[in-house]
Order: structure tokens, then sequence, then C-alpha cells
């Protein structure tokens, strides 16, 4: 099984978010990159496919150079090569055009990628990925088996789970779930140093047009100071939330 | 595209194209913040509201939110969801209709569909939009974006717009007018994909449905402790949540777990009780509009991010805010 496993390099969760170029770039002054963490849970279980099946694991980032070394910890971690498709990732149409034409060219049977990425929240590249190239698609996957050429896996669903059975060639959109947290692996000494000699293609983009285009960013006003209520008043809680707040 | 129009009338009928879900028979709330939008972004345009609905009973009172025509699709088959299917229905309805723009929430259902659908109607997606377009030409939305740590401008190109609401952050606006309903039979295509089961509690408020969610975090030691969390959830008709530790240590079930790597929540009121307020727990929580912090610690950093704040001890405030509300509710 060949599985192609999209990482998105993304701001840690703890940055602060600052913009420049009068509110129409992201401040990467000083942010810490990270892999996208529904795609480290993504890549874990990839790793497990590797592992108890003999899968194939390859990692793609859509960006520039400055993601290497995101693609570079996926491959410390255990992935086998890494592909980057050397393009600024403008907009999730634009990115999941360039993806879909990996997994063309590469014939991929399995796509990981997460439910979303945590800087800007499309949640869309999965999906497009799979409308673009005719493949099944389950979001939101908690849990994933392949048996040959049919998978079974179960999706989180608003107020509960779902199990599903469906067949390759497919793509999650994966998330918090699909492996145990104690499972993630941190690169070590050894992983770090194979990574070095393993395979980093730099592919160039097919043209495609961005369906959207970002004008600008604003960052929320301030909160006002909280309002504090004694422990013993809370009469005056209830109040506050009916006739203040109204939303009791 | 339908051949018994020509050009011109094609520009004269497009509308907006609004999908309107619904549970079991019954339109969601969602629904209705959804058609209220839809009514809006018309209303810039100057056009009408299409709904489309499957597999709803009654689909007359989306007139009351300004819809002026609904497209129902009834098939038993259509009983459990199905992205590749459902997408397959509204491109079918959107091009019947020569939709321009099509909504849809951010259930977790539509956001599932809602990028199958872009590829099929070569459209532009604007997720977590939150107010009424700044302007229709170009076509421009503000959206949350860095899980509610800032907005984004952001404008959509392609012909076809596609715009996924974010809950409870238009709300629900009543515009009476009269829908009405047509029976639509579109083609419907083999899926891939088929449920084998659903594990879904039916008796509770979900937290993506809810206007008011109750959550509690590591400072309520330990599972047992979660039954004054339900009653409170219970008196205020809310959904129950949880911080990641919490599910992670497994005191709580993961789907209850919010917050940057977890469930959004975008409620009308969040009361946190024995949560610090971290930075990934805010970024997931912080779109819901009142938010209220019950915590020992006056330091926790949630009271900078809170309206109303109780520094005290869970374990005293919530059962005595329990009997407040109770006897609020029964004056009501
Ligand atoms: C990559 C990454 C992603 C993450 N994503 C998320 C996420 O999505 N959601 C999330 O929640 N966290 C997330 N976290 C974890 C986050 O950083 C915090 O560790 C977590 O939110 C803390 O949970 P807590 O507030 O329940 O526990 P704690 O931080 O332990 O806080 C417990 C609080 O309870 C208070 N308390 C104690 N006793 C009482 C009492 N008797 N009555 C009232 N209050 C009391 C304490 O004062 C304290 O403030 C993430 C972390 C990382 C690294
Ligand atoms: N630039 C990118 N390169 C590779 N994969 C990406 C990129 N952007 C998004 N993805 C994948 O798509 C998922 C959802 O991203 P998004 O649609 O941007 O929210 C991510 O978790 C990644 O798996």
């Amino acid at each position: 099984m060949k599985i192609l496993v999209c990482i998105s390099h993304v701001p840690d969760t703890t940055s602060k978010i600052n913009f420049t170029e009068s509110d129409t770039k992201f401040d990467t002054n000083g942010v810490q990159f990270v892999i996208n963490p529904n795609d480290e849970f993504g890549l874990t279980r990839a790793m497990w496919f590797k592992e108890k099946q003999g899968a194939q694991v390859t990692v793609v980032n859509v960006g520039g150079a400055d993601t290497e070394p995101t693609l570079r910890k996926a491959l410390a971690i255990g992935a086998d090569a890494a592909i980057r498709v050397n393009a600024t990732a403008t907009d999730g149409f634009f990115v999941a055009k360039q993806l879909a034409n990996v997994v063309k060219e590469g014939e991929y049977d399995l796509v990981i990628a997460g439910r979303e990425s945590i800087d800007y929240n499309g949640g869309m590249v999965p999906g497009m990925i799979a409308g673009l190239i005719n493949a099944n698609f389950v979001n939101n996957c908690i849990g994933l088996d392949i048996d040959g050429n049919n998978a079974k896996a179960t999706r989180e669903i608003d107020g509960g789970k779902e199990t599903v059975s469906t067949s390759l060639p497919l793509v999650i959109g994966g998330q918090k779930g699909l492996v145990e947290e104690s499972d993630l692996r941190i690169p070590n000494m050894r992983g770090i140093m194979m990574a070095r000699k393993k395979p980093l293609n730099i592919v160039e983009p097919t043209s495609a047009d961005a369906a959207t285009s970002s004008v600008s960013f604003e960052k929320p006003a301030p909160k006002g100071a909280v309002t504090l209520v004694e422990p013993d008043n809370l009469d005056e809680l209830v109040n506050l939330l009916h006739n203040e707040a109204k939303v009791i | 595209m339908n051949p018994e129009y020509t050009q011109d009338d094609k520009t004269q009928i497009m509308s907006v194209l609004v999908y309107t879900e619904s549970d079991q028979g019954t339109f969601k709330k969602a629904a209705f913040e959804v058609a209220s939008y839809a009514k809006a972004v018309a209303d810039q345009l100057g056009t009408s509201v299409t709904a489309i609905s499957i597999n709803v009973n009654d689909a007359s009172p989306l007139g009351n939110f300004g819809v002026d025509k609904v497209l129902n699709v009834s098939n038993p088959s259509l009983n459990d969801f199905n992205a590749h299917t459902y997408a397959s229905i509204i491109q079918q309805a959107a091009e019947r209709e020569s939709a321009q723009v099509v909504i849809v929430s951010s259930s977790a259902d539509s956001k599932y569909l809602a990028p199958l659908l872009a590829v099929k109607l070569e459209a532009g997606y604007a997720s977590n939009v939150i107010a009424e377009p700044s302007n229709t030409s170009p076509f421009t939305v503000k959206r949350n974006a860095f899980t509610n740590k800032a907005f984004e401008l952001t404008q959509i190109n392609t012909k076809i717009k596609i715009l996924g609401v974010s809950n409870n952050a238009f709300g629900i606006v009543e515009n009476s007018a009269s829908a009405s309903v047509e029976d639509f039979a579109p083609a419907l295509p083999e899926s891939g994909i088929s449920v084998k089961s659903v594990d879904k509690a039916s008796d509770k408020v979900t937290i993506a449905d809810a206007e008011i969610v109750v959550s509690g975090g590591r400072g309520l030691k330990g599972p047992e402790n979660w039954g004054m969390i339900e009653e409170l959830a219970h008196v205020l008709g809310a959904a129950t949540a949880c911080s990641k530790p919490v599910s992670d240590l497994g005191w709580r079930p993961h789907g209850e777990h919010v917050g940057q790597t977890g469930k959004p929540v975008a409620s009308n009121l969040y009361i946190a009780i024995g949560i610090s307020g971290a930075i990934q727990h805010l970024a997931g929580v912080s779109a819901s509009k009142t938010k209220v912090v019950i915590n020992t610690d006056p330091e926790a950093p949630f009271f900078k991010a809170a309206d109303y704040g109780v520094v005290g001890d869970a374990f005293q405030v919530v059962p005595e805010l329990i009997e407040k509300l109770k006897a609020f509710k029964s004056q009501q």
C-alpha cells in the first residue's frame, strides 16, 4: 500500500498571532512552526500501517523552502520519502489541485490529511483532493483499518460516532482519536540522522487559479475586564446572565 | 444545465441556494440561521432564496426566515447522511436554480460535504464566515482564522461561491414570507461509502447545536464529580464539554473535548468550571458570545478572557448555582 500523508506547516499552538504589511501578511517573526496537530495524528497512523502492514509512506507539503524543516521532522519520525511542491499555499483549492496531481503521479492508494489546519482553518483540502481524484472520502476520521482494498473507518459526528465501510482509493481528514496521544513520536537522534539521507524531492507546481484570495486580517477587539461575582451572591450571576447578557 | 432556459432567462432566475439541515424530518436550528443569512445575501444581490432540504416532513417554516422556494428531496435511502450523495444533490439543485451563491452551515456534515461540492461546482469556498458579505463585487466575506485569534477578509474569485456560515454568528432573523415547497427528485449517484453503525446519544444536546455549553476541566478532580456538571447542563438545556486533559485521562468521552485541537464552540453562553484557560483551550471556545468562569484561582488566565467570573470552589459554587437557576426557571 502506498500512503501519502499531507503535512501542513503551521504556527505552534501557543503562538501569538500578528500581522504585517498593513495587516495583509501573517507575521512569522519569532513564530515556531510545527506539523499541524491533525496531521501528526495521521502520520502516526501511517507509521502503524508501515510497521504492521508494510506500507510505504511519503509525506508532502505545498510550500516554500521554509517548510523543509517540518518535512524533515516527518522523515525523522519515520516517513520514507518527502515531496515539496514548490509554491506558496495561497488557497485551499490551489493546494488541493497540487496535491491531487501528486496523488495521480505517484498512484497512492491512501491519502491521509487533517480535518483542518490550525492556521487558516479552511477544512477544505482533503475533501477537495477526494473530489478531484474521484476517491472515497471520510472526514473527522478517528479510526482507520485497511484490509486489502477494503477500509473500515470511524468518524466523529455531532453527538457521537459512526462506523463506515469503504474502499481504496481513499482520502481521510484525520483528527485526534486516530491514534492514542501516547503513541505520538518525538524524533530521536537515529531518526534525525536517517532523515538526512532520505529523499526530499522538490517538484514544480502545475498551473491552477486560486479560487479565493486573502485580502487582509484583523484582530478581535480587546476584551473588557471580567465582572466578578462573589460566590455567596450567585443570585447576582443569574440576574446578570438574564438581564445584562440576555443568554438565559 | 437546464435546456428550458435561454441565456437571458438564466440570469433572471439566478438565486441564492441554501442547504437546510434536518434531523429525523425536522429542521435543525442551524437551518433557520443559514436561511436567515441566505436572505440577507439575496437582498444584497437583489435576488431570491431557494432552500434545498432532504427528507423534511414540513418545509414551510423556512418561509418565516425569508426563503421563497424549497426543493425537498424525499427518499428513505437518504436517511443516513452521505457526503458524496448529499453534495451531488446540492450540486443538481444549484445547477437547476443557476445559483450564484450556495450557503451551508458549519455543522460537521456541512463541513464534510462543502469541499466535495466546491469541486463539483468549481466554486471557491469560504468556511467559518461570521458576517454577511462586506462587498458583493468583488465578493468579500469576513471569516474566523487562526482558531479565533484573528479574522480574515477573504475574496472569492469564482463565478459560483460557497459560504460556510459559523454557528450563532449571524443569528436567526424572522422575515416572514411564504415559501412554496416543491418535490425535487435528483439523480442519486452510487456511493463508495456505507454506514455500518451509528453510536449517538439521542437524548443529549450536541455541542454543535447547543446555545449553552457547560464545560469541566481538571479542577473537577475526577469523573465521579461530573454529576453536578450534567445537572447544571440539564437545568440550562445545555451540552456538556471538557478540556483536553479530561478526555485524555478518560474521564469524559473524546467527543466532548473542545479547543483548538478538539471541537470548536461558538455558543451564546459558555460556562467553564475548573478550567485554567490555556491558550489552546481559549482558541477553540472564544467564539462564544458570553463566557463565565468558575475557578478557585483568581490568577487563572481564563478570567482575562471571561465576561463573568466567580472565584470559588466548584464543589460549593456549582450546586448552589443549580439551585438558583432552578428557582429562576420556575419563575419564568
Ligand atoms: C498541541 C496542543 C494542543 C492542545 N489542544 C487543546 C485543546 O484543544 N483543548 C484544551 O482544552 N486543551 C488543549 N491543550 C492543553 C492545554 O495546553 C492545557 O493543558 C489544558 O487546556 C488544561 O486543562 P485544564 O484547564 O482542565 O487543566 P489545568 O490547567 O490543570 O487547570 C485546572 C484548573 O482548575 C482549577 N481548580 C482546581 N480545583 C478547583 C475547584 N475545586 N474549583 C474550581 N476550580 C478549581 C485550577 O485553579 C486550575 O485553573 C493542548 C496542548 C497542546 C500542547
Ligand atoms: N500547504 C499544504 N501542504 C500539504 N498539505 C496541506 C497543505 N494545506 C493543507 N494541507 C492538508 O489539508 C489538511 C486540511 O487543511 P485546510 O484545508 O487548510 O484546513 C491539513 O491538515 C493537511 O493535511
